[in-house]
């Protein structure tokens, strides 16, 4: 009796083989793509030389920024459509305030402040309007748009030379940088992000109610102010992508970055996330968004049409889900 | 002065009166058990007094305070934890995480890991369950190790009162008698335990006090040890066994119409043999996680079996073979999830009822007899007295019994030879079962066999000719009725004895 009530109420044996798929799956996809476009190419040693792993980098940026906020979003069990339009918007926002002759510095708050409030303005058209997230933010995703083209007046708009336009410059100024200062923010933004979702009460309540809202209610957690919390901390993050992109235009452009969401949410779902909630990392996170970099950079140096990285990527995105259902379907009996 | 006390608390849902008066008290330190069939009330009143639902009318006092929780948070700063029922755990976090889910200690807004894993560890502590680690991830536990870790986060809340709906359900015997040690030390230690179950032997053993609910009120309360399991029965029931089961003329059965050997469908099902013949009601017990759900969606081809042999009217079947196949050999299917499953609430009571064979409504080339199926849908309201307006209401609307109910007439339309019911009177109130009851009888009755799978065993008793029981996986030998008793039944679903009998 006691040996087989014990068998009963035993865990699961982990497989730690899959377990240990599940986490480096992401960085074999991205050696893999590496590896593909090496033999591919005639030279290789251009591929991956320093000057070309900038530029990968710097391309990586935008999307890489915008996928530590919706990596947020996706765990909590959200999601946010109006990525694109918003990086439009405080881009312009951003560059409206500098060439109005304002502190570069106030020129780049405004902008991540306004991704901040577009994203609490998300999160209560989700809590308080019962809004599913899809639709709110897709509402978002028009409206974001449509005030970025009103403020500039349906054109570009043109900057002065700051050090704003220097932060994904492909050789940085001084250096000894060696990369351009907007990847080592990336980078540091990165990392501090998966501190705070692994060692902060604010992280794991993210996971929480991602993995079991109606639980974590029941377990005295305001899921709705948390939620707004979430949006406003992803919008930010929105906002300062918008601002790399106005930096690596150097102007605002009311009409750029349409479609970019999809690859922010890509990026995600390649890295592990699920968007069932509950599930993702942000390591995982940022090898997707290098993933889609390297494959746009790889297209790119191949001289393959636009259209053929469209139906590679697609193809890629619903390949890594796959592989992730067929993963958790083993992890977990 | 007591600890808790509620006064007449009402509570409806549209036309559904969940509870209509329901008055108890509780004192510090003690068990009281809150006994009732499935339907009675008692889940209401546990959201309720949880704070996630308010009541309509009525008063609830709490040390002598008006106590008018507006949210769980409010209720667990108050001191009451709710344990649940259908387990609210978040499958991602570990098993600290969860113990401490919306209580977490930190370090200026730190996650204090090693103070939760010390914290989650004491608790643990009390079960012995050392291969219940803090840091496993919750969705690699199996379900009593879930319910252990449910149990500890209300233990590591420090609640004053605890409410237990049906905390045993999914526990083994010796993660039984360690709940009840628990609880034991937790009465010592002056918190109040409302008890929810109606295991009445469960009950006995670690109540001090009872009320019973039955159709939303409290009819009767007080001291367990002055009163007899059969009284709390006919209270519970508010009628004798027998006369809920009136008229069921018991038969040998006719022709094998299903027969199954050796089945097997892991992890669920190990091994289950048995025939079914027309005319026969045959029960399968079994308690909750014993596979006897797995038995019934393996057999209708929701779960693909392994190994065995399955065959419909002496011709086989693929293992493999959908259920949509198996519906066309005559089989029937309703699921014990109504609401997930079994029925398509946004749809209206006439497609519901006739979503398996609609082609008996149709006038061909795929075009719907919209007045066929609304006269069809009408003669099986009536025969069933499903209270409904029209056959176009959607299916939403209705009460928990007519909604079960429509799942009921649904059999009926498609003509199913064979039944297959999976708690078809869970959750409903007494009136709706005992029409069920009669339909099953019935169905046997015109030739038809039932095969029905049961947690309630007087229903078992009252209706089935034949009953096997399902223990881990294995279904036992299946024998006449009358030589079980409920003993018998229980026996082996708990795995005591030799379960292959």
């Amino acid at each position: 009796m006691t040996a087989e009530a014990k068998q009963a109420t035993s865990v699961q044996t982990p497989n730690w083989w899959w377990r240990w798929f599940a986490r480096l799956g992401p960085f074999v996809g991205l050696a893999v793509v590496i590896l593909i476009f090496v033999v591919l190419m005639d030279a290789p040693g251009r591929f991956l030389s320093p000057f070309n792993l900038r530029i990968v980098l710097a391309q990586t940026v935008i999307v890489a920024i915008g996928a530590i906020g919706m990596t947020m979003l996706i765990i909590s069990g959200g999601i946010d459509l109006s990525v694109g339009s918003v990086i439009a918007l405080t881009g312009v926002v951003t560059a409206l305030n500098l060439s109005a002759g304002r502190a570069p510095l106030l020129a780049v708050v405004a902008g991540v402040a306004v991704g901040g409030l577009v994203g609490i303005v998300n999160g209560l058209a989700i809590t308080r309007l019962k809004v599913v997230p899809f639709i709110a933010t897709l509402g978002m995703l028009g409206i974001a748009r449509g005030m970025a083209k009103w403020l500039a007046g349906q054109q570009t708009v043109n900057v002065p030379d700051t050090w704003v336009n220097g932060l994904l410059v492909t050789f940085p100024d001084p250096p000894w940088l060696l990369l351009a200062p907007g990847i080592w923010l990336t980078l540091l933004l990165a990392v501090v992000a998966a501190i705070v979702l692994r060692n902060t009460i604010f992280g794991r309540r993210v996971f929480a109610i991602g993995s079991n809202e109606a639980a974590a209610r029941a377990c005295g957690i305001s899921t709705d102010r948390l939620k707004v919390w979430i949006y406003g901390l992803a919008g930010l993050l929105f906002g300062l992508a918008g601002v790399m992109q106005m930096s690596r235009l150097r102007q605002g452009d009311p009409t750029v970055a349409a479609g970019t969401e999809l690859d922010v949410i890509a990026a995600v779902v390649i890295g592990g996330g699920s968007l069932s909630g509950g599930e993702g990392s942000i390591l995982g996170s940022m090898v997707g968004a290098l993933i889609m970099a390297f494959l746009r950079n790889g297209c790119q140096q191949m001289g393959w049409a636009n259209y053929v990285q469209e139906i590679i990527i697609g193809v890629i995105i619903v390949i890594a889900v796959a592989v992730d259902r067929w993963r958790l379907s083993r992890v977990v009996a | 002065m007591p600890l808790l006390e509620l006064h007449n608390i009402a509570k409806r849902f549209g036309p559904t009166v969940a509870l209509d008066g329901v008055s108890l008290s509780l004192d510090q330190g003690e068990v009281l058990a809150l006994i009732g069939e499935n339907g009675a009330g008692k889940s209401t009143l546990m959201n309720i007094l949880s704070g996630a639902l308010r009541p309509d009318a009525g008063e609830m006092h709490l040390d002598g305070h008006t106590y008018t929780p507006a949210s769980p948070v409010a209720a667990r700063t108050s001191g009451i934890a709710l344990i649940h029922q259908e387990l609210s755990l978040c499958p991602h976090l570990s098993v600290a995480e969860n113990i401490l889910l919306g209580a977490e200690r930190a370090r200026f807004g730190w996650f204090d890991w090693q103070g939760a894993r010390r914290q989650a560890l004491e608790v643990l502590d009390v079960f012995h369950h050392p291969e219940i680690r803090p840091e496993r991830r919750v969705a690699e536990l199996s379900a009593p190790a879930r319910q252990v870790v449910e149990i500890c986060r209300a233990i590591a809340a420090r609640a004053r009162i605890v409410l237990m709906d049906e905390p045993t359900s999914s526990l083994q015997r010796e993660d039984v008698e360690r709940l009840f040690a628990l609880i034991n030390r937790l009465k010592a230690s002056g918190t109040a335990i409302i008890y929810i179950s109606h295991f009445l032997e469960e009950v006995r053993q670690i109540a001090d006090r009872f009320t019973v609910l039955r159709d939303g009120r409290s009819v009767a309360a007080g001291e367990m040890a002055g009163v007899t399991n059969d009284t709390l029965i006919a209270q519970m029931v508010g009628r004798t066994i027998e006369q809920l089961f009136a008229h069921r003329q018991r038969h040998a059965g006719g022709e094998v119409i299903l027969e199954a050997q050796e089945l097997s469908a892991p992890p669920g099902l190990k091994s289950a043999s048995f025939e079914l013949r027309r005319g026969e009601v045959f029960g399968i017990a079994g308690l909750m996680g014993s596979g006897r759900s797995e038995l019934v969606r393996a057999l209708y081809g929701l779960e693909p079996l392994r190994s065995g042999r399955l065959a419909i009217k002496q011709r086989p079947v693929g293992l493999r073979s959908a259920a949509a196949a198996r519906l066309r050999r005559g089989l029937g299917y309703l699921s014990e999830d109504r609401k997930g499953e079994g029925l398509a609430l946004a749809l209206s009571v006439a497609d519901n009822t006739t979503l398996t064979r609609m082609r008996a409504c149709a006038k061909g080339w795929g075009w719907l007899d919209l007045s066929r199926q609304k006269q069809q849908t009408a003669g099986l309201i009536e025969q069933l007295k499903i209270k409904a307006r029209a056959p176009q209401q959607p299916t939403r609307a209705l009460s928990g019994g007519n909604q079960q109910k429509v799942a009921v007439a649904r059999l009926l339309h498609q003509d199913a030879d064979v039944l297959l019911l999976d708690e078809p009177t869970r959750g409903i109130d007494i009136g709706s079962k005992v029409q069920i009851y009669e339909s099953i009888a019935r169905l046997a009755d015109a030739g038809k066999a039932v095969l029905m799978v049961s947690s309630y065993l007087p229903e078992l008793f009252g209706l089935a000719d034949r009953l096997a029981v399902m223990s881990r996986g294995k279904l036992s030998a299946a024998r006449p009725i009358d030589e079980w008793t409920p003993e018998s039944v229980m026996k082996i679903a708990i795995g005591e004895s030799g379960a292959s009998g």
